[in-house]
């Protein structure tokens, strides 16, 4: 039985409070996890640990922030993800939003993009 | 410098748990130095205990071919102090392994009561990420492990002893 939009925001919700200490009513859709939530680089890993536990899943490495696409000078020039790197991003995250991102897509902005709304529509997209 | 906080290992059952002891003495500076006029192990270093058991039960399961770091201590309560003389009991079981690291569940009993209760998660390094070189120096970790007991209790999830690990052979783990 697949788990309702409400249903996985609320197991997503208590993953976050877990893992970042944060109170439930920080944990909005809107809020981005590195900047409103105060996210670090191993809080992510915890992050997958606690999601995949949560909804018997598994998330492979670069799923969720795909690093192998910032790091291709194909898809990047001074700095900046070209056009191709936008569309190769938005490809292997559909569940992202990435709009406000691809209006000034530095590189180094894209770690305080992901949402508490896109990882639930993450998880629906591992669960449907 | 000495960093040993457990004292042997009592049981070892690859990928599924480690248990060990920790003796507490008031030869260790650390006990009667931490808090003046009541001698007690610092529970800071009751989950440094539990993240060596921890370490080696993830590091194991990998045949000591990753480098194991401690990356967070989830959670942990602590519901008596260790005094000096007490034995601490500790059982780790291992919770869950993915690409970039682990996570334990640890407990500590002493006295046959629940002394502390700590979820760790692990990670591991990648060359060129953290670090540029091992994390023990040659042969290191073979004789910590072998002075730890570690060799006359660990087996295999069928039961059997283990066998040689490549990875420590090398001794450059």
């Amino acid at each position: 039985m697949s788990l309702s939009q409400d249903e996985i925001f609320e197991k997503v919700q208590e993953a976050l409070v877990d893992a970042l200490g944060v109170d439930d009513d920080e944990v909005t859709e809107e809020a981005t996890l590195v900047g409103d939530l105060g996210a670090e680089s191993i809080d992510f890993l915890d992050i997958v640990f606690k999601l995949e536990k949560a909804f018997s899943i598994q998330i492979p490495r670069d799923e969720l922030s795909p690093e192998d696409i910032l790091t291709d000078s194909n898809f990047v020039q001074d700095g900046t993800v070209t056009s191709e790197g936008v569309a190769e991003l938005k490809a292997r995250m559909p569940w992202a939003n990435l709009d406000a991102f691809a209006e000034n897509p530095r590189v180094q902005d894209f770690g305080n993009i992901l949402t508490v709304g896109d990882l639930v529509r993450y998880v629906m997209s591992k669960t449907e | 410098m000495r960093w040993f906080w457990i004292d042997r290992f009592t049981e070892f059952v690859s990928g599924q748990c480690a248990k060990g002891l920790k003796n507490v003495t008031m030869d260790e500076e650390v006990v009667d130095g931490y808090w003046p006029d009541y001698p007690i192990l610092p529970s800071t270093l009751i989950i440094e205990g539990m993240a060596q058991l921890g370490g080696i039960l993830v590091a194991e399961h990998h045949q000591f071919d990753k480098q194991v770091v401690l990356a967070k201590v989830a959670k942990a309560s602590f519901l008596r102090p260790a005094r000096n003389g007490d034995q601490l009991r500790y059982t780790v079981t291992l919770d869950s392994v993915q690409d970039l690291g682990a996570t334990v569940n640890a407990v500590s009993y002493c006295d046959g009561e629940l002394q502390a209760e700590v979820d760790l998660m692990f990670a591991f390094l990648e060359e060129g990420r953290f670090t540029d070189g091992p994390l023990f120096g040659p042969g290191d970790l073979k004789t910590m492990l072998r002075m730890m007991n570690f060799f006359s209790v660990a087996v295999d999830s069928d039961g059997k002893a283990v066998g040689d690990y490549p990875a420590l052979r090398d001794e450059t783990q």
